[in-house]
């Protein structure tokens, strides 16, 4: 067995959490920061649509509300950004201290359900990623800015959001699974 | 009124484009504001962005979260994986932010707007997307780094959900947004008692679920043994790392 933690395969969950805990203290207390992620896609999406149609996202007040107005341009990629495209990097390299070289297209348990095509599961993929953020943007964070950082702070946002969000993945999974692909997960 | 990413490629690279800017009042101002590089934060913020996301990513790919199965079968309740990992992030950044504040640290806080309907409308919303995904927006950058392809689908959704949430902001929140609108409040706010009984309240619960969970709990997600078993590509362990012993 390997003794460097680095190269063991999986850490417990709760020295992930607590190593999550940590940085969030850190992001707090010396960047002023709270870890979140799904801000950053409306950033990206208002920067790409800008290519295409600059004043419909100069019209838009939502879109203007994180990357500013033309006279007060605010920085598309700032923090959270440069963050979330370090998030990728940072699992590569702890996937390959780990020894894995996992590939997946389709997962096992969705082929067992629906089959293996990759297209259909592309899709509702996408579908998925497009019905999730909606619902982020809607409620103010995601699973990082309100299930961690705002419920570390004991925030009431995010404790509803939390609950909300757990009791439909739950639902939700359960319909799309149903009793049987619950055996196999 | 573009602003300044557009000011330079977009312009030049199609051809209608610029009749349009003539017509909008676009000047000076803006190109000068695309050259000084409005694009980019500091570069001092962007280093702390990246080191912060590298630390992230590494930890949820080292948790198993970056795996749709661990997620998938957290909403199946047959890995719990996914709520120890937060539930053990939100004791200890609890702790330790509200810690250092009461030890006379300035640690400012950022707490989200509380409107009931919005929240809990957009977290049923958000879960539901996320057991299809089978990825958050977190999760599922960071699962594209472990060799989730399906996960860069799922990023692209996630994408053009914040552009077709921003066209239906205005009409969301003008029909819900004021339903249980209580501004941005923690529980001490609400109830006027000390943060220190909710940071209880929860290091009890987590205790309470962690110990229900490793007692009765499925033999998942309890460790390293048992997410290993969910990933048919994953080495012996003895084999990941010979030269390190």
């Amino acid at each position: 067995m390997s003794t460097n933690p680095l190269r063991t395969f999986r850490w417990s969950p709760y020295l992930v959490g607590a190593g999550i805990g940590l940085l969030s203290m850190v992001t707090f207390a010396f960047m002023g920061k709270a870890l979140g992620t799904s801000t950053t896609t409306v950033r990206a999406t208002g920067a790409l649509e800008r290519l295409v149609a600059p004043e419909h996202v100069a019209a838009n007040d939502y879109f203007c509300k994180y990357l500013g107005t033309a006279e007060a341009p605010k920085p598309v990629i700032e923090w959270q950004f440069a963050l979330v495209l370090a998030l990728p990097v940072g699992a590569f390299i702890a996937a390959r201290l780990g020894g894995s070289r996992f590939v997946e297209h389709v997962p096992e348990l969705w082929a067992r359900r629906f089959g293996p095509s990759r297209a259909l599961r592309y899709g509702a993929a996408f579908l998925g990623g497009l019905v999730m953020v909606f619902g982020a943007r809607m409620a103010g964070g995601c699973t990082s800015g309100h299930g961690i950082s705002g419920g570390l702070q004991l925030a009431v946002s995010s404790w509803i959001f939390f609950a909300a969000m757990f009791a439909s993945g739950v639902g939700a999974a359960f319909l799309l699974f149903g009793r049987e692909g619950r055996r196999h997960a | 009124m573009p602003d300044a990413l557009l000011a330079t490629p977009a312009v030049s690279a199609t051809p209608h484009l610029p009749a349009l800017a003539e017509i909008l009042p676009m000047n000076d101002l803006l190109l000068a504001q695309a050259a000084s590089g409005s694009l980019f934060a500091d570069p001092k913020t962007l280093v702390l962005g990246v080191l912060t996301g590298l630390v992230f990513g590494f930890l949820l790919q080292k948790g198993g979260v970056t795996r749709y199965g661990v997620i998938v079968g957290q909403f199946l309740l047959r890995d719990f994986t996914v709520l120890k990992v937060m539930l053990t992030a939100v004791v200890v950044g609890a702790v330790g932010v509200y810690g250092m504040r009461a030890v006379g640290m300035d640690v400012p806080l950022h707490v989200k707007g509380t409107a009931v309907a919005m929240n809990l409308i957009g977290g049923v919303l958000f879960g539901a997307g996320m057991a299809v995904a089978g990825y958050c927006p977190g999760t599922g950058m960071a699962a594209l780094g472990d060799g989730s392809r399906h996960a860069a689908f799922a990023v692209l959704g996630m994408l053009a959900g914040a552009g077709v949430y921003a066209e239906l902001d205005a009409p969301v929140k003008g029909a819900v947004g004021s339903v249980g609108d209580l501004g941005k409040v923690t529980f001490a706010d609400v109830t006027g008692l000390s943060i220190w009984w909710f940071v209880l309240a929860v290091v009890v619960l987590a205790a309470c679920v962690f110990a229900a969970l490793e007692s009765f709990g499925p033999k998942r997600g309890g460790g390293s043994g048992g997410t290993t078993a969910t990933d048919p590509a994953a080495p012996a362990p003895k084999a990941a790392a010979p030269s390190t012993t």
